[in-house]
C-alpha cells in the first residue's frame, strides 16, 4: 500500500485534533460539572477566574503541575507511577474508532473523520476498556494503603462485572448492523436510529457505561466518605489530575459510543454532522452530571445484585429476542 | 410492581435537581456583597462607656471567670475616690468563640458583642486587641445605663442617692 504525503499530513493533522478536542473537552467536562452541579445545589460554581470563571481549568492545572509528586513508603514505585497512565491512555485511544462526522473532502482527497476505521472497532473499544480496569486495579495495589486497596478491589469487581452487561448489550446492536466496523455500525442507522429497535439495550449499556465511568450511582472505587478517594488516595498532583481526567475523557468516549451505537452516531437533520455528534455527547454527558447530583451511591452487594441477576440476565435474553425476531423478519 | 415506582422514585429524584438547576442561586458573593448582621450578631468585643464619658468597666473579672477559652485577662487598679478601674485590659480574639458569656458577665455593661465580624489579620499576634483597641467612645447597646448611678454604693455620690435606691435605714432607729 502506497501513502500520499497528503494522506498521512491529514491523518497526523486528525489526530492531533482529537487529541486537542478531547483534552480541552475533558478540562471543560470538570468545570461544566462543578458549574451544573453548583446550580443542582443552588450555588453558583466556581466564578472567579476570568469571565464566568472560564479559566478555571487552567487553574487547576496550574495548581496541579506545581504540586508535590508524592509517593508513599511501601508503593511500588513503577507500578504506582504507571497506573495513572494505565487509567488515562486507554481512554484516550478508544477515541480512534469513533466517527465523529460524515467523511470530507480536502484536496481531493476523501477523509473519514474518524482516526482507525478498523473492522473490529466494537472489539478494540472492548479490549481498551479492560486494559483501563488495570490503572484501577494497579493504582490502589501499588499505593501501600488500605483504602487504595479497598477501591482497587471493589473497583476490578464492579469494572469487570459491568463490562460483561455492557459488552452484551452491543451484541444486539451488532447483529442489527451486521459488523463490527463502528462506521457501518453508524451507517446502519441512517434511516433509523437503533434505540427504536433496541431501547432495551440501549438502557442497559447506559446503566454499564455508567458503572465503566465510575459515575456516581456506580462511584464504589472511589467513594469519598467512606475510603477518603478509593484507588486514587494516595496520588497527588499531576498523576492525580490523570486519573482525573481520565475520568472525564471516559465520560466523553462512553457517551460517543452511546451516541454511536444506539443514536444514530453523527445522523441527523439540518445541523452538521460533526455538531449533531458533539451535541449528542454533550448530552450524555450532561445527563451523568445531572445523576451525579441526584442518585447516591449503591451499597457493594446491591452493585453486584444489580449487575448479575439482572443487568446480564435482561441482555442475554435481549439478545435471543433479537435472534428470534431476526429470523423471523428473514 | 415494585421495580415501577422505584423508576418513578428516580425519576422524581431527577425532576427536582432539573428544577433546581434554574433556581436563583442563594450565594452571597461576600467581598464584593456583604449582608448586613442582625443587631446583636456576636462577633468583635467592645468596651464601652457610661452616659458621662466615664468607663464602664469595674475591672470585676467576672467576663475573665466567663469566658471559657479565657481569653480576657486584665489588671484591676482604684482611683483615688474609690472607683475600680482596669489598668489594662486584654482580650486575645485569636482564642476567643465569640460566645457572648463575657458579655452575659458582665453587671455593668461594659464588655459587649458587636456586629463587626472583619477582624482577621495576617499576624496572629495583631489580634491580641488592648484596651485602647477596645475601648469606644459610645454606650453601645444601653445608651441610657449607668452602674454607679443604680449601685455605686458610696463612689459617685452618697449611699442612697442612687436611681431606685432607698436611703439606709438607721438600725439604732429601729429599736424599740
Amino acid at each position: 500500500m502506497i501513502y500520499d504525503p497528503i494522506d498521512i499530513a491529514l491523518i497526523l493533522a486528525k489526530i492531533g485534533l482529537v487529541f486537542f478536542v478531547i483534552l480541552t473537552l475533558a478540562a471543560y467536562l470538570v468545570f461544566a460539572e462543578r458549574k451544573v452541579l453548583a446550580w443542582i445545589q443552588d450555588r453558583k460554581g466556581p466564578n472567579r477566574v476570568g469571565p464566568f470563571g472560564l479559566l478555571q481549568p487552567l487553574a487547576d492545572l496550574i495548581k496541579l503541575l506545581t504540586k508535590e509528586d508524592f509517593r508513599p513508603i511501601g508503593a511500588d514505585k513503577w507500578l504506582f507511577y504507571l497506573a495513572p497512565a494505565m487509567a488515562a491512555i486507554p481512554a484516550i485511544m478508544i477515541f480512534a474508532v469513533i466517527p465523529f462526522g460524515a467523511p470530507l473532502t480536502l484536496f481531493g482527497h476523501t477523509v473519514p473523520l474518524q482516526v482507525a476505521d478498523l473492522n473490529v472497532g466494537l472489539l478494540l473499544f472492548m479490549a481498551l476498556s479492560s486494559i483501563a480496569v488495570y490503572g484501577v486495579a494497579l493504582g490502589g495495589w501499588a499505593s501501600n494503603s488500605k483504602y487504595a486497596l479497598l477501591g482497587s478491589i471493589r473497583g476490578l469487581a464492579q469494572l469487570i462485572s459491568y463490562e460483561l452487561s455492557m459488552g452484551l448489550s452491543l451484541v444486539p446492536v451488532v447483529m442489527l448492523a451486521r459488523s463490527f466496523r463502528l462506521s457501518d455500525i453508524v451507517n446502519a442507522q441512517s434511516g433509523c436510529w437503533f434505540i427504536v429497535y433496541q431501547p432495551l439495550a440501549f438502557v442497559i449499556f447506559l446503566i454499564s457505561i455508567a458503572a465503566e465511568c465510575k459515575r456516581i450511582p456506580f462511584d464504589l472505587p472511589e467513594a469519598e466518605g467512606e475510603l477518603v478517594a478509593g484507588f486514587h488516595t494516595e496520588y497527588s498532583g499531576m498523576r492525580f489530575g490523570l486519573f482525573f481526567v481520565g475520568e472525564y475523557i471516559n465520560i466523553i468516549v462512553l457517551g460517543g459510543l452511546a451516541a454511536t451505537f444506539f443514536l444514530g452516531g453523527w445522523h441527523g437533520p439540518w445541523l452538521p454532522p460533526a455538531v449533531w455528534f458533539a451535541l449528542k455527547v454533550l448530552s450524555f454527558a450532561f445527563l451523568f452530571i445531572w445523576m451525579r447530583g441526584t442518585l447516591p451511591r449503591l451499597r457493594y452487594d446491591q452493585l453486584m445484585h444489580f449487575g448479575w441477576k439482572i443487568l446480564t440476565p435482561l441482555a442475554l435474553v435481549n439478545i435471543v429476542v433479537t435472534g428470534w425476531w431476526l429470523v423471523l423478519r428473514g | 410492581m415494585k421495580i415501577l415506582s422505584d423508576i418513578a422514585a428516580l425519576l422524581t429524584g431527577m425532576w427536582i435537581t432539573w428544577k433546581h438547576i434554574f433556581r436563583r442561586p442563594v450565594t452571597i458573593q461576600y467581598p464584593e456583597e456583604k449582608r448586613t448582621p442582625y443587631p446583636r450578631y456576636r462577633a468583635r468585643i467592645v468596651l464601652t462607656r457610661d452616659p458621662d464619658g466615664g468607663e464602664r468597666c469595674v475591672a470585676c473579672q467576672l467576663c475573665s471567670a466567663a469566658c471559657p477559652v479565657d481569653c480576657i485577662s486584665m489588671q484591676p487598679g482604684e482611683e483615688a475616690d474609690g472607683r475600680r478601674y482596669a489598668e489594662w485590659f486584654r482580650i486575645n480574639f485569636a482564642r476567643c468563640i465569640f460566645c457572648g458569656l463575657c458579655a452575659e458577665a458582665c453587671p455593668t455593661l461594659a464588655i459587649q458583642m458587636t456586629p463587626d465580624f472583619e477582624i482577621c489579620k495576617r499576624d496572629i499576634m495583631d489580634l491580641v486587641y488592648e484596651k485602647e483597641d477596645l475601648l469606644i467612645d459610645g454606650c453601645g447597646k444601653s445608651p441610657e445605663y449607668n452602674f454607679y448611678r443604680h449601685a455605686g454604693i458610696g463612689v459617685t455620690q452618697q449611699r442612697g442617692e442612687g436611681i431606685e435606691e432607698k436611703r439606709p435605714v438607721d438600725v439604732r432607729s429601729l429599736l424599740p
